[in-house]
């Protein structure tokens, strides 16, 4: 970035990768996720809700097609993974492929795009992919964890879980063991998922905020070929996000 | 990675959207889908059944003109017997008739021929008894002999 002649590298990548705060300590929120995530996600599932409202069994237009695509899509995944009644499954694995593959496209636009619209308000940290942000993925795989729990308990009972989490995979005599490995097992489903995430799309926003330092005439030759790359990376991540919750839930749906 | 209380806004925003697709998005794109997937499957087991209809109504189509043919043949076939039947019976009475009218003026003539005998007789009498009379004018007296002469015409 020419403009940046002024500051250093190192700060020109730091400036990138703050978030517009506010609040203390603990209590801070980051302004630039909260809304990012909020506006797109208010976006993308009215439109989708707008489709799904005028949706016609007939011959379907164009959007919702592509909008059927999709659903068709997830719900192939739900039935092949789930066995039995999937329930509120499907709308969730929906609800987390359309909102985190748009969130992760939002590191398609130009990475200086965004702070030099703001800027020109007197905004000067906005980073502009929430899914660089480990608060959004931690609070969705959290609410995956949460849900795991939920329908273990809903579908085994308190008393069933229990036994199950004793028992497997060791037998009763291996109790504390089976507990041990059941608590590391289940600690390692939302870390693993928000870690996925936030990890491989901070890691590309960073590529992407490296190429910006090259020089102007230069920057296509590797931008290009990354953006590209990212497009597969954008919906994969969504993809096994969106999976890794259908197989979880699935597992709590099942006895051992 | 400083988690702070974004998260929990996060996590309130996540759930949002979850209720919203659960209530919004899902069932009614679904319910389209499934609705058309419904008709697809009506209209391919309407297509099979007009296909069956067809068939079955060539099949009886065929049979009809089979059994209009048949009944056809027999029609003609039944007419040309009738026809025969008709032609023999006019022959016999043809026949009958003939005979009848020949055997008929055979009477006529024989009874001609009796007559004319019968008058060929009378006149033959009549032309002997004139000639016998000229021959015996005087000496035969008619009123004397007329037994005579009445025998005679008899066995004539």
């Amino acid at each position: 970035m020419s403009e940046s002649a002024g500051h250093s590298t190192g700060e020109y990548i730091q400036h990138h990768l703050t978030n517009l705060q506010e609040g203390h300590g603990f209590w801070t929120f980051n302004l630039d996720t909260i809304i990012t995530s909020a506006l797109l996600g208010l976006l993308v599932f009215g439109l989708f809700a707008w489709v799904a409202r005028k949706a016609t069994s007939g011959v379907p237009g164009k959007l919702q097609a592509a909008v059927e695509i999709v659903l068709e899509m997830v719900q192939t995944q739900v039935k092949d993974t789930f066995h039995g009644e999937a329930g509120a499954v499907g709308p969730l694995a929906l609800t987390i492929f359309i909102w985190v593959f748009t969130l992760n496209a939002m590191d398609l636009l130009p990475v200086d795009l965004l702070p030099m619209i703001l800027g020109a308000f007197g905004i000067h940290y906005w980073k502009a992919v929430p899914t660089t942000d480990p608060n959004l993925t931690f609070a969705m795989s959290l609410t995956v964890f949460f849900l795991i729990y939920f329908y273990n308990i809903k579908v085994k009972k308190l008393g069933g879980f229990v036994h199950e989490v004793l028992t497997a995979p060791f037998g009763a005599k291996m109790a504390p063991f089976n507990l041990l490995f059941r608590i590391v097992e289940d600690l390692a489903k939302p870390v693993s998922l928000a870690l996925r995430l936030f990890g491989n799309m901070y890691a590309g926003e960073m590529v992407f905020i490296l190429i910006a330092l090259l020089p102007v005439y230069l920057q296509w030759v590797l931008g290009a070929p990354w953006a590209i790359f990212h497009i597969l990376i954008i919906t994969l991540q969504a993809f096994i996000f969106m999976i890794l919750t259908i197989i979880y839930l699935s597992m709590a749906h099942e006895s051992h | 990675m400083n988690i702070n209380a974004t998260i929990f806004g996060q996590a309130i925003t996540f759930a949002i959207l979850i209720w919203f697709t659960m209530k919004f998005v899902w069932p009614p794109i679904i319910a389209a889908l499934e609705e058309r997937a419904r008709k697809i499957a009506d209209g391919l087991a309407a297509a099979e059944r007009g296909k069956q209809d067809l068939a079955q109504a060539e099949q009886r189509s065929n049979e009809a003109l089979n059994e209009a043919k048949a009944k056809a043949a027999e029609i003609i076939a039944l007419s040309e017997k009738r026809r025969n039947e008709i032609i023999e019976a006019a022959r016999e009475e043809a026949k009958v008739e003939a005979d009848r009218v020949k055997s008929q003026a055979r009477a006529e003539v024989d009874q001609e021929i009796l007559r004319a005998k019968e008058t060929l007789r009378d006149q033959v009498a009549d032309l002997v008894v004139s000639g016998a009379e000229k021959i015996l004018r005087r000496e035969i007296n008619a009123q004397a002999h007329s037994d005579l002469l009445v025998s005679i015409r008899a066995e004539l």
